[in-house]
């Protein structure tokens, strides 16, 4: 201690000595991973809803980029079979960018991250949360552009059809895993919009490429053991990216 | 010697710069450290390093000997408050303190926000969005959000920013009845005579060290005698 002192006692110094914590004065649970990453996606679709300017922007993004493949599109040079799932996972990557550059934006506003991590909720469940509120909206957006591209490139309605859907649930899955885990790590940034798709794209391509080849596939009325070597891939980076990206997040949280 | 709180020789560098250098301190349940310097000092990442939202480059911080972060139950014991909210602005002062108390755990989670929105006088505002309410009202649900859950150690990083007389008076009342409750508290602020009011504690803050120390007389603190040494221990601080 250096300076002068004004009616000072010793300044304390000690060691810590491990004890029994004391309880908080309110009542209390054990945390649970499903609870809390169930409060944390809620948490993010309720701030999403209020605000919906995240979706609105996907949406719209999705819907034009349709708009624009269809009217520049020359039937007579390409089949419609052989452009509609690249136009659809093209547009699917793109679009979940835009959305997951919102997911980390409302934690860092006003530093409502410190709050979570200070709180007995583990990484991994804020991991989770972030990334189901993540996949569901995805699904949103999935669910407003695949009947659209059916209608814009007058593809007939069919059973193949929810194959198509099964496989964007699939593949969501492991690109919201690898999205939400860099979408964290570009918001420590002051470049995050830049920063997340040069992060990510390399890491969608495993996910993306699989579920473009077992949707053209599909659409192409071949049976469906055609798309199960996609299929297994795809679920496979699904594994590998969910437990990958689970476990690397905490990392992301240092400074 | 165990403790509430307690830092051994705690640094953290950011880049090639040392913000906090070997700091050490010890608290017991009831104290409270008021926590002074310019700005620049370091006194915001030391209070993060305090609630292991930082984690040191050499030193430990522990609660109760539990290394923070630490396990859930260590950090359950946890209240922070910063200049920044830490709210979701689109969400209604309810929502927001509800999602607190359902982090924390609480058992009784209506019962706990009802009771702490009473106690920071904000209760009438519960259905407002908090982007709605001016600083000084997002002010108070922040510090309702951080006492929820009934916590043992409170870091405040300059908790009366943007309150009005009402909020000041609300926030010092929480803060001697948590004290009373046995609660650790550490609270930084500029305003002396706010933190030396409630302070068993002070250290001054410079370059990253602490440069003073001292513990509460018998008889209180004198404001102009601690000020009047403040400003000469940090003259060219600033």
């Amino acid at each position: 201690m250096t300076g002068p002192a004004i009616e000072t006692g010793a300044p304390v110094r000690a060691r810590a000595t491990a004890e029994a914590l004391p309880s908080v004065t309110v009542p209390s649970r054990a945390p649970s991973f499903l609870g809390d990453t169930w409060r944390i996606a809620r948490k993010d679709l309720l701030i999403e809803f209020r605000t919906r300017s995240g979706f609105l922007s996907t949406a719209v993004f999705a819907l034009i980029a349709l708009a624009i493949f269809r009217f520049s599109w020359d039937p007579t040079a390409v089949n419609t079979l052989d452009l509609a799932p690249g136009v659809l996972w093209v547009i699917f990557t793109f679009a979940g960018l835009l959305g997951l550059n919102r997911s980390f934006g409302v934690e860092h506003a006003d530093r409502a991250l410190d709050a979570l991590l200070a709180s007995p909720v583990s990484r991994e469940a804020i991991f989770a949360g972030k990334a189901l509120g993540n996949l569901v909206f995805l699904l949103g957006v999935q669910a407003l552009a695949i009947p659209t591209l059916g209608l814009f490139f007058g593809l007939p309605l069919g059973p193949e059809w929810l194959m198509v859907a099964a496989v964007a649930v699939l593949a969501a899955v492991g690109f919201v895993a690898v999205g939400t885990l860099f979408a964290a790590v570009a918001s420590n940034t002051r470049l995050a919009e830049m920063l997340l798709p040069m992060l990510s794209l390399p890491f969608f391509m495993p996910v993306v490429i699989p579920a473009a080849q077992a949707t053209a596939r599909l659409l192409g009325d071949q049976p469906l053991s055609e798309a199960v070597p996609a299929l297994k891939i795809l679920a496979l980076f699904d594994i590998v990216f969910v437990v990958a990206c689970t476990l690397a997040f905490p990392f992301t949280l240092e400074e | 010697m165990s403790g509430a709180l307690v830092a051994s020789g705690v640094s953290r560098r950011f880049g090639a710069r040392t913000v906090v250098r070997e700091v050490s301190l010890a608290l017991e349940a009831g104290d409270c450290l008021a926590l002074f310097g310019p700005n620049g000092a370091g006194k915001t990442t030391l209070l993060r390093l305090l609630g292991g939202l930082l984690s040191p480059h050499s030193g430990t911080v522990a609660l109760h000997g539990h290394t923070l972060p630490g396990e859930a139950d260590t950090r359950r014991l946890l209240g922070v408050i910063s200049h920044k909210s830490m709210l979701y602005d689109a969400l209604t002062v309810r929502e927001n303190v509800t999602f607190a108390a359902e982090c924390q755990g609480v058992r009784d989670v209506r019962a706990a926000v009802d009771a702490v929105l009473d106690r920071l006088l904000v209760r009438d505002r519960e259905h407002q969005p908090v982007r709605a309410l001016s600083r000084g009202l997002q002010q108070r649900v922040s510090i309702a959000r951080a006492l929820v859950h009934g916590p043992r150690l409170v870091l405040l990083d300059e908790p009366y920013t943007g309150l009005d007389e009402v909020g000041a008076r609300a926030l010092t009342e929480a803060l001697r009845a948590l004290k009373a409750s046995g609660a650790t508290v550490v609270l930084i602020t500029h305003n002396l005579a706010e933190g030396l009011e409630l302070a068993t504690h002070t250290a001054i803050m410079r370059e990253g060290q602490f440069v003073h120390e001292s513990e509460r007389p018998a008889h209180g603190f004198d404001v102009a005698m601690y000020a009047a040494m403040y400003r000469e221990l940090v003259a060219g601080g600033e």
